[in-house]
């Protein structure tokens, strides 16, 4: 990325420069899809069979009549005035869905990734130290099985156990209906555990804390799989360096050598992973969503592709795309702070 | 990847555009030990699955689309496992097995076309784009990365309902398959362009490309005669690869209902969408079976990827004489993310 930048100032304003062109290639790839591809969306929209003069008039209305390039300008303004659209099936914006929805979807995702961090770095670390164990075969066997594990299945399987089977734990839904109401009305962040702290609603929190548990750990086994192949092989190469050898023969303890200088080192790149991660999670929590009835961002993108809402399913991509790109700017930039030679390469 | 070109030239021009992926291939024939029962592992189970894919009329004990027996009687509508239906009927009244047997064909259908064509687009656009370099490969980069970053799976759904139908003209049970194996190859093609670009870049440096240019050969004959030959012993191991995370993808675009239609195929992941409701009452059967299908199928296919990549990767592989390379670390990293 840096090409000659030396210093940390210099090499952060690289960095955001290069957002722009990122930002603008998604954009335009998004506009693409839409209406460049085979496939016409508006006759798409009206399910192929729709009569001519219907096809023109809805044509008209979201203005493809028009020529692309004029279309195409109207959206990049658009999504610089974080204007995305909105909805033909509902009257809402799809700012609206990103708020409400979006914010189910985030409190989806934190706990996947609290899990996957959790489980996945520990699990690395030592069947990396234990190579070519039966611990090591074991560990990787299960990182194999739950990325192999499609999430939905992983999902049911849950669902077949914790609720058919014990009656632990709820199937679906981000919490009960009169938790749900109360919520609802009482929304600050429109994140159910964040607003429940803040309503002092703990008969509130603790619902929604179980209605996450399932969602939660069946997204978060999908990624905690890619953690601990990722730092099982980075321990590996870690171990190998002359600084460890050092360490080794300066006497320190084996424990303290993979703990404290082969695991700082590995850990940068899974810095840089957790950002490719944010795509997986949002792939992820599409099919989480569904499996769960989780009233968040990928089940409604869903519901608004089957209702062929072509105007809201443009704008929640966009945002995705949106996320994707932030999301690695930040990753960019702490992987910078953390690890000079990032930044001096 | 190391730069492995550097380690016999002389054999590279001797022995053809091959040579680069025969030498790569050599540790597996030498690998002894676990990795070598890893590989042979995930082997059986690939080959088990193709036999059942092939042979499916033959194993199949019904058509997957068949939902009356040979009284005329209706399948029972999620029917437990019995005699005649070993796993069960599910509750669109067919057979589980038979949709297990069936599946497995649909699913090495559209992973060996999605894979084929990613292969054949990502490659050449990497051989081509990392050889001449300048603006073209810039904008070609960017443009990768742009789609790389882009959460697949709904890559390949817009992609999926884009296509919808578009395919007619193959036949209507062909047209599913391609057009779901079109939406999964466009998720692909980056990660066949970045790896192929990134290694062309430093084997176009090796002394034995300058020395071909230096002789007058023209670019085409140094990428397809030197360069060619020594970056194509990556493609095995993403191919494995991506065919497991095309499986995947492949089995969640069912889930959403944007995969191979039911009438066109049977498909593990649609049976899914379709036991899911029948999860929290306890029926078992219709969801167990489909999804351990996927499972092994996935994970046979990692397990020869995985070992090919161990016993491939001069930087993770066991008996290590070289010093490591820092920009052959940071590839690695970028395909163990990838």
């Amino acid at each position: 990325m840096a090409r000659s930048s030396g210093s940390l100032p210099r090499y952060l304003a690289t960095r955001i420069a290069l957002v722009i062109p990122m930002v603008w290639i998604l954009l335009t790839v998004v506009f693409i899809l839409m209406r460049v591809a085979p496939g016409d969306p508006v006759q798409a929209s009206l399910g192929g069979r729709a009569p001519a003069a219907v096809i023109e008039k809805q044509r008209h209305e979201l203005g493809f009549d028009r020529p692309l390039i004029v279309q195409y300008g109207d959206y990049l303004g658009g999504v610089l005035h974080g204007d995305f659209g909105e909805s033909t099936s509902s009257n809402r914006t799809v700012t609206s869905v990103i708020t409400h929805e979006g914010a189910a979807t985030l409190e989806l995702t934190f706990a996947a990734m609290l899990f996957a961090l959790l489980v996945g770095l520990t699990l690395g670390v030592i069947i990396g130290r234990f190579r070519d164990t039966p611990l090591d075969v074991a560990g990787r066997l299960f990182g194999i099985l739950t990325y192999a594990a499609p999430v939905f299945w992983v999902g049911i399987l849950f669902q077949l156990l914790f609720v058919a089977k014990l009656h632990w734990l709820p199937s679906s839904g981000q919490a009960d209906v009169l938790q749900d109401l109360r919520l609802h009305d009482n929304a600050h962040t429109n994140i159910y555990l964040v607003d429940a702290i803040i309503n002092g609603d703990w008969d509130g929190f603790r619902n929604v804390c179980v209605h996450l548990v399932l969602p939660g750990l069946t997204l978060g086994l999908l990624v905690c799989g890619v953690f601990i192949r990722l730092v099982r092989v980075n321990v590996i190469q870690t171990l190998k360096h002359d600084y460890i050898e050092a360490a080794r023969a300066r006497g320190i303890s084996e424990r303290r050598v993979v703990l404290r200088h082969a695991f700082r080192n590995a850990l940068v790149p899974v810095v840089t992973v957790v950002g490719l991660q944010a795509a997986l999670l949002l792939s992820g929590a599409v099919l989480t969503e569904t499996t769960f009835n989780w009233p968040g961002i990928g089940q409604a993108l869903i519901r608004y592709l089957n209702n062929r809402d072509y105007v809201m399913v443009q704008g929640i991509v966009t945002v995705f795309a949106l996320i994707v790109v932030a999301v690695s700017l930040i990753i960019d930039i702490v992987t910078a702070l953390i690890d000079p030679r990032v930044r001096y390469s | 990847m190391a730069p492995t070109g550097a380690v016999a030239p002389t054999s590279s021009v001797r022995r053809g555009r091959l040579a680069g992926l025969r030498r790569a291939l050599a540790p597996v024939s030498e690998a002894r030990g676990l990795p070598k029962w890893v590989l042979y592992a995930g082997l059986v189970i690939v080959l088990g699955f193709a036999v059942m894919a092939i042979f499916a009329p033959l194993i199949s004990p019904y058509h997957f689309d068949q939902y009356l027996n040979s009284h005329g009687q209706r399948f029972p509508k999620s029917g437990a496992p019995s005699g005649a239906h070993p796993f069960g009927t599910n509750i669109m009244q067919t057979d589980v097995l038979s949709h297990i047997v069936y599946g497995s064909r649909t699913a090495l259908e559209v992973v060996v076309i999605a894979v084929v064509i990613s292969m054949l687009v990502g490659v050449p656009l990497g051989l081509f784009s990392g050889y001449y370099g300048g603006a073209l490969d810039r904008v070609l980069v960017l443009i990768m990365d742009a789609m790389f970053a882009f959460p697949s799976l709904l890559l390949a759904i817009l992609i999926a309902f884009l296509l919808r139908g578009q395919f007619t003209f193959l036949g209507a049970a062909f047209s599913g398959i391609m057009s779901a194996a079109i939406s999964i190859t466009v998720i692909y093609i980056p990660q066949y362009f970045r790896v192929i670009r990134n290694s062309v870049i430093s084997v176009r440096e090796e002394v034995y490309v300058e020395a071909a240019r230096v002789l007058g050969a023209k670019p085409r004959t140094v990428i397809s005669r030197y360069v060619f030959g020594n970056v194509v012993q990556n493609v095995p191991v993403i191919a494995t690869l991506n065919a497991a995370d095309a499986l995947l993808t492949l089995a969640g675009l069912g889930f959403l209902g944007y995969g191979v239609q039911p009438t066109q195929a049977a498909e593990w992941g649609y049976d899914l969408q379709r036991a899911l409701g029948e999860a929290s009452g306890g029926v078992w059967w219709t969801s167990v079976y489909p999804g351990l299908a996927i499972v092994l199928l996935v994970a046979g296919l990692t397990l020869v990827g995985e070992s090919l990549n161990d016993l491939l990767n001069p930087v993770l592989r066991r008996r290590q004489l070289l010093p490591v390379d820092p920009k052959a670390m940071a590839a690695e990293d970028e395909k163990v993310a990838g």
